[in-house]
Formats: structure tokens, sequence, C-alpha cells
């Protein structure tokens, strides 16, 4: 098939990578703890690379990522919880549900709010973020499975190094596909000028609705792979913060870049965690000193990110 | 054959009145030059024929079809294009996106095919991008190809606005002022390529200039505005004569 022949090389690196990893763990050279950290390092990488669509592409700034993150990972929680799913196959069709979820809910929200630009629509996905953050603290007035503001405890976990690998692996070929297909090309030009995309015939609300529902879809299956892995969640897990984490893996990575958002991924998970075993224990609280210098000393040397496109 | 028909457009912005019940007819084909002073409505009708503004009053008629009050988008596929008057270029996209962005837009192959990487999306693209190099190559712009669209000189820009909405197939071409912000020695080219563009394409066009030799040198018939009104329609060479245009153009003690 065409799909797996174009990405060969990637899917060969990715064994190798697979491999490398796997071979660590194995040997015993690290902790469960950082077995777990990379782990997460792939889910904030899927979540990430869902901003990006929307705002590094599409130019559609949401400070609101998070609550599609929230969306999928309590979606999965609950539907793993009353199941009880064992099963890692009964589990796929379930992560995806939680991203269509996440997607559906996306949609519904962008065909208001994306008729909004730039600054108006940082403060319209901010307030949709704090409604989901709000609705999932008071979650345990539905149903007491969610626990509100207590957290939503006792989830199965599912998420395996193998399934999040494969799982993450495809959603990237599958993102790299759209980016370079005429769809890619129309997000694109939305972010460059909206007029000329309608001049030429792109119907740029549409467009603009397909990014953010896949943007949302992605976030939404990082979050049950999320929910899954550490087998509680709670509110605080996907507010504001939650949603600027991603918006600065997108920007440090470079917007529009899909090897940029899988750095700045690794990079930022692997920092904030490995200061945490690096630093002594007097200083470990000032490590979110350390992060913004380091941050904004990135920011004056690649303004544009780690990864930003040649210009050949 | 009408490609165009423009019937009493009328439009305001609060209480003026840009456009104030304007008519002409584009025949298949034909060059129709808009000309008037500053602010005379020009581009105003520009925007109401390609959706972009609201028709307040009037009616547009594209092949005989009412096109008022279309969506901008939908256009195109119909067979309009147009370019603007303060190049809208997609800056950070390469001069080859530019055009290929156009042509994929008009054939293009769905959501499937761009995942799986089907038949015929190879098919398609390799189509598109056959194509974008012809029209790239009939503007000049070869060699050029990756270069990001706002590092072009800004004749080159302009000329690659035109090969854009050309990529679109249009069966009439709207053209706003493509001489603005030109030296002498760029109207001159762009005027040669506006020529054998309409050699090449056989197409209707509509120019908005200021620059009245430019319009002078192409036009089949020109229509002259002042004030949201139209003074005077004609031949280039009626017009060139005509009191009333002199009048708008220069005042009256010309006269």
């Amino acid at each position: 098939m065409n799909f797996f022949w174009e990405a060969r090389k990637v899917i060969l690196l990715s064994v190798l990578i697979y491999l490398s990893v796997k071979a660590i763990f194995f040997f015993g050279y690290v902790s469960q703890y950082i077995e777990q950290i990379t782990l997460y390092a792939l889910i904030v990488i899927l979540a990430s690379l869902g901003l990006n669509v929307i705002y590094g592409y599409t130019g559609q700034f949401s400070l609101g990522h998070a609550a599609f993150y929230g969306i999928g990972a309590y979606v999965s929680a609950y539907l793993t919880k009353i199941f009880s799913i064992e099963n890692i196959f009964a589990y796929i069709p379930i992560l995806f549900i939680s991203g269509a979820a996440a997607g559906l809910i996306g949609y519904l929200i962008g065909i208001p709010i994306l008729r909004l630009r730039d600054d108006f629509l940082a403060i319209a996905t901010l307030g949709f973020g704090t409604l989901v953050r709000v609705l999932l603290d008071n979650s345990d007035k539905f149903s007491e499975v969610f626990g509100g503001s207590r957290g939503f405890v006792g989830i199965p976990r599912l998420t395996t190094f193998e399934l999040a690998f494969v799982i993450v692996i495809f959603l990237i070929l599958i993102t790299h596909n759209l980016i370079y297909s005429r769809y890619g090309l129309f997000w694109r030009c939305i972010k460059n000028d909206e007029l000329a995309s309608a001049s030429i015939g792109i119907n740029t609300f549409s467009m603009k609705l397909m990014a953010f529902t896949y943007g949302c879809f992605l976030a939404g299956i990082g979050g049950a792979l999320y929910a899954n892995l550490y087998t509680f969640l709670h509110p605080s897990n996907f507010d504001i913060l939650k949603s600027i984490d991603f918006l600065i893996i997108v920007i440090v990575g470079g917007m529009g870049s899909i090897a940029g958002t899988i750095y700045a991924g690794l990079i930022w998970v692997g920092f904030i965690e490995g200061l945490r075993i690096v630093l002594p224990a007097e200083v470990v609280d000032l490590r979110w000193v350390f992060i913004p210098l380091l941050l904004i000393a990135l920011m004056m040397w690649k303004p544009y990110g780690l990864m930003t496109k040649s210009r050949n | 054959m009408n490609a165009l028909e423009v019937e009493g457009l009328e439009k305001s912005f609060g209480g003026v009145k840009a456009v104030d019940g304007i008519s002409f007819v584009v025949e298949e084909g034909k060059t129709v030059g808009i000309i008037g002073p500053n602010g005379a409505g020009k581009t105003t009708v520009f925007n109401l024929i390609t959706g972009f503004y609201r028709v307040d009053r009037g009616r547009i008629l594209f092949y005989g079809k009412n096109i008022t009050r279309t969506q901008p988008y939908k256009l195109p596929h119909l067979g309009i294009a147009r370019t603007f008057q303060n190049l809208r270029l997609f800056s950070n996209l390469s001069v080859f996106e530019n055009v290929l962005s156009a042509i994929l837009k008009k054939d293009g192959y769905n959501v499937v095919s761009s995942v799986f990487r089907t038949a015929d999306y190879f098919m398609k693209e390799g189509k598109a991008e056959k194509k974008a190099r012809e029209l790239i190559e009939f503007f000049q712009l070869s060699g050029k190809e990756n270069y990001p669209a706002n590092n072009l000189p800004y004749g080159e820009q302009r000329r690659l606005e035109i090969a854009r909405a050309l990529a679109l197939q249009p069966k009439i071409l709207l053209v706003d002022e493509p001489g603005a912000g030109m030296n002498p020695r760029e109207v001159q080219d762009l005027l040669q390529t506006l020529r054998e563009v309409k050699e090449r394409f056989s197409l209707s066009i509509v120019i908005i200039e200021h620059q009245m030799g430019l319009v002078m040198n192409i036009s089949d018939k020109v229509v002259v505005m002042d004030f949201g009104e139209k003074i005077m329609e004609g031949t280039p060479g009626e017009v060139k004569k005509d009191k009333r245009v002199i009048e708008a153009y220069l005042g009256e003690e010309f006269i």
C-alpha cells in the first residue's frame, strides 16, 4: 500500500528507536519512573501536534487545547472503567472513540468561535477551556464515577509503551500526509491571508473547522492515553496552564514543523522531569525559575523555534 | 455573449454612496478598463462583483447566471478570478506553492486520498505540479519557484498574483490596479504580459487602472467612473477626447 511505502523511512526509523528504547528499558538502565516519563512525552507530543495543526499551520490561536485533551481523558477513563476493559484490543476502539468525542466537541464549538479572529479567538478558546475545567470540577453531580474535584480514580492501566508508540507514530504519519497534501497547503494559505484564500476558492471557514476538529481529535487521543497511563485524573491537569504547556511546545519547536513539535515535546518533558532528578532537593522547587529563564534564552536565540523551515 | 453584466449596482458605507447605480457589460473575450480618479468607487465595484462586499441594490450576471451576493469562495469555481490592489500573495509560501494552491483547489483529490496516498493523489499532484511549472515559466518566474513570495521584487509579485489567478482557469479575470506602485519600465512589462495573457488564455478581462496609458493600450472599451457613478463609456479613443473625463481628472478649468 502506498501509505506504508511512502512512510518506509519513518517506519524504519521508528523501529530502530523502538528497539533501542526497549533495550534500555530491558537492561534496567533506567527506573520505572523514567519509563513512565517516556510514555508521557509521547502523549504530550501527540496533543501538541494537534495544536500545531490548529495554530502552527492554520494560524488559529487556541488557549483551550487542554480542554480537548481533558475531554479525551475523561471519556476514555469513563468507558474503560464502566466496561472494565482489560484487553488492549478492546482498548484501541475506545481510544479512537475518545479522540472522536474530543473532535466532535471541537467541531461543535468551532462552528461559532472560528468566525472570530486572533485575540477574539484566544479569548473564546480561553473561555471554553475554563468552562470545561469547571464542568469537570463538578462532574460528580452527573455521575459519581467522575469524582468531580476529588478526581477520577481507579482507571484501568492500559497504556503500554508499544501501544502508545504505535498509535503516536501512526497519527504522526497521518498528520504528515494531511499537511503535505492540498489540505495542508490550504491551511497554510489561510494562515497567510484569508481573503486571498477565499479569492482562489478556498472555503476558509470549513478548512479552519477541519483543522480545528482534527487538532482536537489528536488532543483527545493524547488525553485518553494519559488517563489509562496514570490511572488517576484531576480537573487541574486540564486547565489553562496545561494549554500553555502545549502552546510553548508548539512555539519552541517551531510553528508549522512536525519534527519541531517532536523535539520540543521531548525536551519539555525531559527538562521538567529531568530537573526534578538532577537538582538537589533544596532547590527542586526552584526549577520553575530555571525553565522560564531557559525559555527566554531560547526565544532570543531562535525566535521562530528550533526547527524553522529551511528556505532552500 | 455577455460574460459579465452589471446592472444598477449600489453600495453605501454609512452615509456615503460609494457606488451609485453602475451598469456595464463585458462581452466575452473583450477587455474592459475601468478608470476614474481616487475614491471614484472602482475597487468597490470589484469587491461587489467578487462578493467581498454585500450588494445593496442591483444585479450581477455571469454568463446569464445571477451571482449577486454569492460568497467569494464560490466564484472561482464558476470561472471568476481576481487580483487585489494591495497585492495579496501567500507571502510566506513559495512562488511554486502560491500557484499550486490555486490549481489544486480547482482540480483536487479528497481527504482519503491525502491520508492514504492513493493513485489519485499522485496523479493529481503530478498534473498540478506540471501545470504550475508551465504557468511559472509563462510569467518568467522560472528559477524562483522556491523563493518565498515576499522575497520577489514588486513587479514579479504582481505577475505572480496574476499567475495564481490564471491557475484557476477563469473565464473572466478581474485585475485591480496592476500598475500601482510600479515604475514605468515595470508597467511596460506588465502591459506586455497582459497582452500575452489575453492571446494565450482567451478570456475576458476587466481591469481597474489609474495609469491611463496602460488602460488605453489594452482595453476594447473603457468605463469612466467619478463619485460612484459612471460618467461615460466608450472606446479608448472616444474616452480620451471626452470633456467630462478631462474634467473629472484634471478639473474644470482645463477644459
